[in-house]
């Protein structure tokens, strides 16, 4: 808004002069009052403070371990599992009591001394693939990975077959050995012999 | 362009017709369970307040059972109650009872109140739950004699599933 308004001015002082100033006064009042406004500032202070915003974690202060190493790597695991009772939410994320019993669980397989891996495993063992919200590469699932890639091939190759036919129609067809020898004709004489020979046939 | 192209968009939104048609008939809130043919668990669980016997893996060895985790608190479990009870009495099947993340008091008023069609009940504050899978009460798992996981039903039991899908299938696990 403000750089369209500023364009206006340019293009109105570039006209004539007298009403070019008057025009660049009134913009720039325009302009102040706007900065002026309490409520352009309140917006400006939401826009702001919601980039800081975070997603509210259900983690409660009980489950969490005093060690802030395993505490992030909880937090790494959590984030990845699927809570089995609010389905699209994650371990870390949902307020379920399964939720909160296998953040306690992620918890004690830390402690315990497995690693990440591990205890994704564990989870996975008895819940399935379902519990990862990541689904595995896998022989049933490459459709799913592979679907986008494979509808980007097929978008390419019809876009491809396109363009080749497109083209086909607008190259004209090449010339017979008769044209050839017409057009040799025409650069060297500057004339077409299948023209001039009936008027030299009428004479 | 050959003709069959233009046939191509009708047989693209056939299969995809055809897929929706089926994807929609699957119920979304019945998860396929990790642990079918796998070996169930090893838990040691203790006995409700005034019973001596509580529920451990190897009471599972050398016969067909139902495992069924039920609560006081979960309503689907009444409606369900009295199936396994009339289950119960017909003695195809030991039924056992994982008691998930009650209260000692509320599982034996609700024993009492509702008939006790379990073998054998014993009381869990989750963890076995996760090892047996279980995302919400009740479920059921059929086990066979060597103690491995060859079934699992979702939600209450009907008189339909017992006829139609649990006995069939322990009928021929006994065999």
């Amino acid at each position: 808004m403000t750089l369209l308004s500023l364009r206006g001015t340019r293009r109105a002082t570039k006209q004539s002069c007298a009403p070019g100033e008057q025009a660049g006064g009134q913009d720039g009042s325009r302009l102040l009052r706007f900065a002026r406004n309490d409520i352009a500032w309140f917006a400006l202070a939401l826009l702001v403070l919601t980039c800081f915003a975070l997603p509210a974690h259900a983690v409660r202060p009980d489950e969490m371990l005093p060690d802030p190493v395993l505490e992030a790597r909880a937090r790494d695991i959590g984030k990845e599992l699927r809570c089995l009772v609010c389905r699209n939410q994650s371990i870390d994320d949902s307020e379920a009591d399964l939720a909160h019993d296998l953040r306690v669980l992620v918890r004690e397989r830390l402690k315990a001394g497995d690693s990440n891996d591990e205890v994704v495993a564990y989870i996975r063992a008895r819940y399935g693939d379902f519990v990862l919200l990541r689904p595995p590469f896998e022989v049933s699932t490459w459709l799913l990975w592979g679907g986008p890639l494979l509808l980007l091939l097929i978008g390419l190759w019809g876009i491809g077959r396109y363009l080749r036919r497109q083209a086909g129609i607008s190259a004209p067809p090449p010339l017979s050995p008769d044209e050839e020898r017409r057009l040799a004709h025409i650069l060297e004489h500057g004339a077409d012999p299948k023209e001039t020979a009936p008027k030299e046939a009428a004479r | 362009m050959q003709r069959w192209f233009y046939v191509l968009p009708v047989v693209v939104f056939g299969l995809m017709a055809a897929g929706f048609y089926f994807g929609l008939r699957i119920d979304s809130n019945v998860l396929p369970s990790a642990l079918i043919n796998e070996e169930a668990p090893h838990f040691d669980l203790p006995p409700l307040p005034g019973r001596d016997k509580g529920f451990s893996s190897a009471d599972l060895q050398g016969h067909v059972s139902l495992v069924n985790t039920f609560a006081s608190w979960c309503g689907p479990c009444r409606m369900e109650h009295p199936v396994l009870n009339a289950l119960a009495k017909t003695k195809r099947v030991p039924i056992y009872g994982i008691n998930y993340k009650d209260a000692g008091e509320a599982a034996n008023g609700w024993i009492a109140a509702l008939g006790d069609p379990y073998a054998q009940i014993g009381m869990d504050s989750g963890r076995v739950g996760i090892d047996w899978g279980v995302y919400g009460v009740p479920e059921t798992f059929i086990v066979d004699k060597t103690g491995h996981i060859r079934y699992k039903h979702v939600g209450p039991l009907s008189e339909a599933d017992i006829d139609k899908t649990i006995l069939p299938l322990v009928a021929q696990l006994q065999k």
